[in-house]
């Protein structure tokens, strides 16, 4: 089944059509690529599916429901996970911490609750640490869990963002370049922990990213963004030869290769 | 009618005054986008230093022999006072702005007002709390037209707003400085990269708001005949409502905001009731910011993600 | 049941503790001491209270005298109209006092949290210098609005039915029983998943968002429970005094709120209470410096700002100060 499906959905900003009649369709269960050169729309499209944005025509259909426009925490409630271009982490909280905010779901106790430290509350709160520890054993960070998360080194928080996105028990996750900066070791360490998170906690992964070691590897399906408009879609091999997306990205000349 | 009309011109002239208070905002926010709250206190100096000017060049001796001021004496005052308040707002900047651009936008915010604060009381410890009575550097001269009592005082305050204002507009347009200045305010690092000296276009800044704001200051003092250390606090503080009116970090803004303070504020005084007459601009304040907080001829800005 | 009878014996004793020291206080100390004492244990109640909002939210509020206006007026006249009632029914002595006040001082939370919910949400829609700006003009509104309110004595101030003015309910045990209550409270909240959540909506609104936190309606309530606290200091200030003036809540006052939670270090609640004393402490040392004292004042705003913005504690708490001092948050993007 489509767990996503976007139709023809434009942004504009002022006169810059940022995005411009963009449709394609993520099946559950799927690794999902979306690449172009800079400034093609790509995370502009993040933004619109996650609700920082409202498009000005078209639909995103999340598991059957229009989700264009909402308010980015009622699209993260319905199971839509990101992480940032620039790493958003909260940088003054430990590493626990900032994965222990993501889990309001998780957390009925009230505000009083919280004031008067109840029972209630207190079972909420070690629901929430056990959590919030069973994620940062499976991407590595348990030793770091008392750290403060503005000291971590980079490529830590950049797990520690995806960590905090899994706190919402997301059916999508949507990373934005998770392999910037990285060298060819991480960027394989990074396929597999993508692999991982598909294969063993079900999440369907939409990608963005520039790094071609990465997406051709791990992404199933590739869409292709240029000026805000679609011009590729296909498995990473037709991808790697399209003629037009060789021109995107190195002019148009079809002789040098992409990888 | 005539009251309208009466009305129509004593707000137009104030308003003028709260434009060129309120300029000097407008631009310090559209490069550092800082709120410059000391910037009503450099109207306040503004207004002192003419006083003090005038009695330097011996107004005393020309009011006791009903004589007038003589015009070239007046504009020595007002040069005067524009170039005191250009140098006192070239030190604030390099005091209380300057060394935390970087920070996070709370601190500046917080010198600001500590800034204005310190300026109002040192005022009061220096030039005393009382108020004072502002020295006819103008004397004045009424007459009647159409049945409404227009005196040269206000029609000064026209012609001097007027022409600050367009010298403001050709700088701006046409001058290399006002281009930089005008560059900042889109971009300040791409700016930079330009290679543009963006302390000295910023210092530039400060300086020609706060020479605008002591031509304000005068002018106020004309009209209003009483200075006090506080004068800045709630004319500054409606003359930043007027910037945000017109859109802040717009210079036409500015004129446009100004001109509809001073006029609210004087048809509510006239009509409604003169308690209420400072209370409007915060109902305006309020309104605007919840309602369009990019003002009248702002621009929204997209935050990027 | 038993966590239930263990902190209730904890309370008791606490409040026993407070009432012991408040003797001593009252025996050992002058008059002129008496009250600067009680002036900061209010002053520790407004510092905890607007360092929920400005300190841990990262919202930044300058208006906040106006709700302590709104709080001081509630607790003095509803103080008044029903103290005749329940001195009816429960006699004359302290006990009748007691819940009359306390029953003022739940009112005067009451309308000033209901204030800051009518100011908060629409103001918590705008960012840093505007958000500021617009509460400092709805601070001056209220306080605008006392002026004028015959009712209330206008700008002579409210004092009461009888002609001594206000009842002097507040004494070293009710201010400090209450400044021990609401730290608790505001530390309790400021250490769970709620207080979490505010931290992140300081750090990283969009990520917050991001991470389904209800960032609207978690800014309105901490802007509400932080008002309701000032209206609690409102009331205790009231009945310090003969009567409630609208110029006792002028800007001023909210700079005075600031330069506390500022001096402490921003989102530290133990710098809260260091900087409401200093507060209480600096402005009646500099009184005989009366005229100086403000240009002071204003010169250590700026002079903070500059060479320690984070002020004594920074966002540590003061058992905290063996860890590494956290980085600032990301400054804010531009509106």
């Amino acid at each position: 089944m489509s767990l996503l499906k976007l139709q023809g959905v434009a942004k504009i900003f002022g006169g810059l059509h940022a995005v411009r009649g963009v449709s394609f369709q993520v099946e559950k269960g799927s690794i999902f690529g979306l690449i172009g050169p800079n400034g093609a729309g790509k995370t502009t499209l993040f933004n619109v599916i996650t609700g920082v944005y409202t498009p000005e025509h078209g639909q995103i259909l999340f598991r059957d429901e229009n989700i264009a426009g909402l308010r980015p925490a009622l699209i993260a409630a319905r199971g839509i996970a990101r992480t940032f271009q620039n790493i958003r982490i909260f940088r003054a909280m430990t590493v626990a911490e900032n994965v222990m905010v993501a889990g309001h779901h998780l957390h009925s106790a009230s505000i009083l609750d919280a004031m008067l430290r109840t029972r209630a509350y207190e079972t909420d709160e070690q629901a929430l640490k056990k959590r919030a520890n069973e994620l940062l054993e499976i991407l590595g960070l348990a030793e770091l869990s008392g750290e403060i998360a503005g000291s971590l080194p980079y490529g830590s928080q950049r797990r520690l963002e995806i960590a905090r996105g899994l706190m919402l028990s997301p059916e999508l996750l949507l990373l934005d370049e998770p392999a910037a900066g990285m060298n060819s070791q991480e960027a394989q360490t990074l396929n597999e922990q993508i692999r991982f998170l598909r294969d063993e906690l079900g999440l369907t992964v939409v990608l963005v990213e520039h790094n071609m070691a990465v997406v051709m590897n791990v992404c199933e399906t590739i869409h292709v963004v240029d000026h805000g408009e679609t011009i590729a879609e296909g498995t990473p091999a037709e991808i790697k030869v399209h003629p037009k997306v060789l021109a995107a990205y190195l002019g148009e000349d079809p002789e040098k290769e992409v990888v | 009618m005539t009251q309208f009309l009466q009305q129509i011109i004593n707000g137009l002239s104030l308003g003028s005054i709260y434009a060129l208070i309120a300029l000097g905002y407008t631009m310090v926010y559209g490069i550092l986008k800082l709120i410059n709250f000391a910037h009503g206190e450099v109207f306040m100096v503004g207004a002192y230093t003419g006083y003090y000017a005038a009695g330097a060049l011996g107004i005393a001796a020309f009011e006791e022999r009903h004589q007038s001021f003589p015009l070239y004496l007046a504009l020595l005052v007002l040069i005067a006072a524009m170039a005191a308040a250009a140098l006192l707002g070239v030190l604030i900047e390099l005091f209380a702005y300057r060394p935390v651009r970087n920070a996070p936008r709370l601190t500046p915010l917080i010198t600001a007002i500590g800034m204005s604060l310190f300026l109002q009381n040192a005022a009061m410890l220096v030039f005393s709390p009382n108020p004072r009575r502002y020295p006819a550097v103008l004397s004045e001269v009424r007459f009647e037209l159409f049945g409404v009592i227009v005196t040269n005082i206000k029609l000064t305050i026209f012609v001097v707003a007027l022409s600050l204002m367009l010298g403001l507009h050709l700088f701006v347009q046409r001058t290399w400085t006002g281009r930089a200045m005008r560059a900042l305010s889109f971009n300040i690092d791409a700016a930079k990269l330009m290679g543009i000296d963006t302390n000295r276009v910023i210092r530039s800044t400060f300086a020609i708001g706060s020479a605008l704001a002591a031509a304000g200051g005068i002018l106020f003092g004309l009209d209003q005949i009483t200075i006090n250390p506080l004068m800045g606090v709630l004319t500054g503080l409606k003359a930043f409502v007027a910037a945000v009116l017109g859109g802040i970090g717009s210079i036409p803004g500015a004129v446009v905001g100004g001109l509809l303070i001073g006029l609210a504020e004087q048809l509510t005084a006239g009509y409604l009731s003169p308690e209420y007459r400072d209370a409007i601009t915060f109902v305006i304040l309020i309104l605007i910011l919840l309602l369009k907080p990019e003002g009248l001829l702002g621009v929204v800005r997209v935050e990027k993600v | 049941m038993r966590r239930m009878l263990l902190r209730s014996a904890v309370g008791v004793v606490v409040l026993i503790a407070i009432y012991g020291l408040g003797f001593g206080v009252e025996a050992g100390f002058t008059e002129y001491v008496q009250r600067i004492i009680l002036l900061a244990g209010v002053n520790i109640i407004l510092a905890v209270g607007l360092n929920l909002i400005n300190g841990t939210t990262g919202q930044f509020s300058i208006g906040h005298a106006g709700f302590m206006a709104v709080g001081a007026y509630a607790a003095a006249f509803v103080g008044v109209k029903i103290a005749p009632g329940l001195h009816g029914l429960l006699g004359t002595g302290s006990v009748a006092d007691a819940v009359v006040f306390n029953l003022a001082l739940l009112a005067g939370a009451l309308f000033a949290g209901i204030s800051g919910l009518i100011v908060g949400m629409p103001s918590l829609r705008l960012r840093g210098d505007y958000l500021a700006v617009v509460t400092l003009g709805f601070g001056e509104i209220i306080r605008i609005l006392f002026n004028n309110a015959t009712f209330l004595g206008a700008a002579t101030g409210y004092f009461g039915d009888s002609p001594s003015g206000l009842p002097a309910y507040t004494t070293f045990f009710w201010v400090y029983a209450w400044v021990a209550a609401i730290v608790v409270l505001i530390h309790n909240l400021t250490f769970s998943q709620t207080g979490r959540s505010l931290i992140a909506i300081r750090e990283d609104e969009i990520a917050a968002e991001a991470m389904a936190t209800p960032t609207t309606r978690l800014k309105v309530t901490a802007f509400a429970i932080s008002a309701a606290t000032a209206g609690i200091a409102g009331g205790l200030f009231a009945h310090m005094q003969a009567g409630v003036r609208p110029e006792d809540f002028r800007f001023e006052k909210s700079i005075d709120m600031v330069v506390m939670i500022i001096v402490g270090g921003l989102g530290s609640i133990s710098g809260a209470v260091l900087g409401g004393i200093f507060v209480a402490v600096s402005l009646e040392l500099m009184r005989d410096l009366q005229q100086y004292r403000l240009v002071l004042y204003a010169l250590l705003l700026v002079v903070i700002m500059l060479v320690r913005p984070q002020g004594l504690l920074g966002n540590r708490e003061l058992y905290q100060l063996a860890r590494k001092p956290k980085p600032p948050s990301t400054p804010m993007e531009g509106m």
